[in-house]
């Protein structure tokens, strides 16, 4: 039980205290302490696990799933540490600002391990919410021109998907109660699942295309994507680390768990077909315009698109197989994603710019920023020997065994995308300097860390980890 | 279901969506902010009738919360930003009155197509409630597609949550979870509207979306 509170009250305490602080320094360490914090409790719950509650809920599926975000959210508060002292001595940012920039960073990270962890259909639709207007904050910090639009419009657009997904969780509730009874019991999953056979599979179909576009709207899925590259151009860059890393991960991990409820109902339609369809329609779209993209953090933010794309293609298709690289690649894309942010902040910090046009031959001036950048295209782009391209060479050969014809379409989404990174990335790192080339104080830490997880990956995944994931693939239906 | 007290929840559930029909035509904000009050009034009057009907007294608090918090602090508020903002006068060109009607209209007829034959097993009061709420719902999003401005698509977001906490309550015996976090959504959402509205204000000194639209990113 202690490690599952310590997802939660950890975080939840380290806001209530860094709201009351002002020291920018000490606020940045208690934050990266507290995210540490949370990690270790996250990692004890492989070892000792509570019974599941009535709101409460670990399982196989969501261990992984909470391991991962506390990891990411360490990281990225790691990361923010030097940051956001850069943006303090650069006047972007007040001292007030950063106060209310960390409380909310451990808000989030409180309302997405909640959403993780719930057991509750509407206790999971609450966190989702109050992780979604922690980011909102985030990402209009700035309050330019620029910030504000971004804000807005992920407000707006992450409102509506949030309201969708609420309706279609009172649908699910009006499937559930005449075989489960009123109250609360009708919405608790585990309860959900084990009496899924007898709900009425009519209304359980139209529920999940609500959920569906409601989660999948902070999915990010074309074509509700719209909100996805402002937010993650115009925040802060750890919150647009976090964003790609996590926050996607998380109104996924919903969506799967309402795919196991359909899965467990005889007569709802597979939702398969949708997955894969909108997986696939975003991984093209996002792969053509990753072409036009003039801004570098812009770019990366249609990459995660596209990337989740793949991630719900994958998940569509299921089977073990399907299942199996569906969770390698969303585990590869949140460490390689996150670490390109991280490179990509301070890149942009030290050029005074995120217009590629303006940023040259990163190899030359900062070497190992430069570099760190190569290898984190090269790996998001799917090159060996990193991990993703173990998961995307798993997803495009079971899907060839499976269906030629949708493999083709999602070879062609991969080459495209492959050719957009590869272009860009030359553009940026390679060629004489352009910009500024003053010294920069980076934090090199996260972004190795992230980057030889994923190198190892690719070459060798432990065994464990493996029975761990078919494990779970296999739950997954 | 006895007939009378289906008969009220049914009227109260319609009316609501009349309400948010007439959302669509008023392109003056302050008698906008006016429907949405009286919006949520109906909502609450809704609401507590659900309660009746239910012998459910924790409903009475959530259409407590509507009637205190949806229809008269919310509309205050708005009307305070709009006349500060010298809104007030201003009149808001929207699609044209006749098609968003229509489409209003088509998309009441959609969702009544949609919901009643897969709700055939609930109990009529729930059946016709969700109906009807989707309803709502579809054209609280009509309202903001079709308006540009952002007080009014805070107009059409508050309509869509009315139209939720509708379901919501039909659901019969829905836990209070779900009540709460629609009160707090609203809540949150409008401490971070009056946020960004005065932002708004203070950098451009307009809340016309148009003129933020000129800015895309991409040409900087």
């Amino acid at each position: 039980m202690i490690g599952l509170l310590g997802t939660l009250v950890v975080p939840l305490l380290a806001a209530a205290f860094l709201a009351t602080q002002s020291d920018y320094v000490l606020s940045a360490r208690v934050n990266a302490t507290a995210s540490g914090l949370a990690f270790l409790s996250a990692l004890s719950l492989f070892f000792v696990r509570p019974a599941p509650g009535t709101f409460l809920l670990v399982d196989d599926l969501n261990v992984v799933f909470i391991v991962l975000n506390t990891f990411v959210g360490t990281t990225a508060s790691l990361f923010s540490a030097s940051y956001i002292g850069h943006e303090i001595e650069t006047g972007r940012l007040t001292r007030g600002y950063v106060r209310f920039y960390h409380a909310m960073f451990q808000v989030m990270m409180f309302g997405m391990n909640l959403a993780l962890v719930a057991n509750d259909i509407g206790v999971m639709w609450v966190a989702v919410e109050l992780a979604t207007l922690s980011t909102v904050m985030m990402v209009g910090i700035y309050r330019t021109r620029a910030a504000l639009e971004a804000a807005w419009k992920y407000f707006i657009l992450g409102s509506v998907g949030i309201a969708l997904a609420l309706f279609g969780t009172i649908l699910v509730y009006l499937a559930a109660r005449p075989e489960v009874g009123e109250g609360l019991r009708a919405m608790e999953w585990t309860v959900l699942v084990a009496h899924a056979r007898g709900f009425d599979p009519a209304l359980l179909n139209v529920a999940f295309v609500f959920l569906l576009l409601g989660y999948g709207t902070k999915v990010g899925l074309a074509p509700m994507h719209a909100w996805l590259p402002d937010a993650h151009a115009e925040g802060p860059t750890p919150i647009s680390a976090v964003l790609s890393g996590l926050l996607l991960n998380v109104a996924l991990y919903a969506l799967l768990r309402f795919k196991m409820l359909m899965a467990a109902c005889p007569g709802a339609i597979a939702p398969g077909p949708l997955m894969v369809g909108l997986g696939l329609l975003s991984l093209i779209f996002a792969a053509f315009m990753l072409y036009r993209r003039r801004d570098i953090k812009r770019l990366f933010a249609y990459s995660s698109i596209e990337h989740m794309g793949i991630i719900v293609f994958s998940f569509g298709m299921a089977g073990p197989l399907g299942n199996f690289a569906g969770l390698l690649q969303m585990t590869m894309h949140s460490l390689t994603k996150s670490a390109i942010f991280f490179t990509v902040g301070h890149v942009a910090q030290v050029k005074g710019t995120q217009r590629m046009s303006e940023i040259g031959g990163l190899t030359e001036s900062h070497p190992l920023l430069g570099w760190g950048l190569v290898a984190g295209v090269a790996a998001i782009a799917g090159l060996p020997p990193f991990g993703v391209f173990t998961s995307e060479f798993l997803i495009v050969s079971s899907t060839f065994a499976r269906d030629p014809l949708l493999a083709l379409a999602l070879v062609f989404g991969l080459l495209l995308a492959f050719g957009a990174l590869l272009l860009r990335v030359t553009q940026v790192a390679f060629g004489s300097p352009r910009g500024p080339v003053g010294p920069v104080g980076a934090s090199y830490v996260p972004i190795v860390a992230h980057l030889s997880l994923v190198l190892i990956a690719g070459i060798w995944l432990p065994g464990p980890l493996v029975a761990w994931f078919q494990h779970v693939a296999k739950l997954l239906g | 279901m006895g007939g009378f007290g289906f008969d009220v929840a049914h009227m109260l559930a319609g009316l609501l969506v009349l309400a948010s029909l007439t959302m669509l035509y008023q392109d003056r904000l302050v008698t906008l902010i006016n429907v949405l009050a009286l919006h949520a009034l109906i909502l609450s009057a809704s609401v507590a009738w659900q309660a009746h009907l239910q012998h459910a007294p924790d409903l009475f608090i959530t259409a407590a919360i509507a009637l205190g918090f949806k229809a008269a602090f919310i509309p205050w508020a708005l009307r305070r930003i709009v006349v500060r903002l010298g809104l007030h006068r201003e009149i808001e060109t929207s699609a044209g009155i006749g098609p968003t009607m229509l489409a209003g209209m088509g998309l009441v007829a959609l969702s009544l197509e949609v919901m009643l034959p897969v709700t055939a097993a609930a109990d009529p009061v729930a059946r016709q409630d969700i109906a009807l709420a989707l309803s709502v719902v579809l054209i609280g999003l009509l309202i903001m597609v079709t308006r540009r401005n952002a007080v009014s698509q805070v107009v059409g977001f508050l309509s869509i949550d009315d139209g939720i906490s509708l379901a919501a309550t039909g659901a019969r015996g829905m836990p209070l979870v779900v009540e709460i976090s629609v009160a707090f959504s609203v809540l949150v959402a409008f401490i971070v509207i009056g946020i960004f509205l005065f932002r708004i204000r203070e950098r451009f000194d307009t809340v016309d979306l148009g003129v933020l639209d000129e800015f895309r990113g991409e040409r900087r």
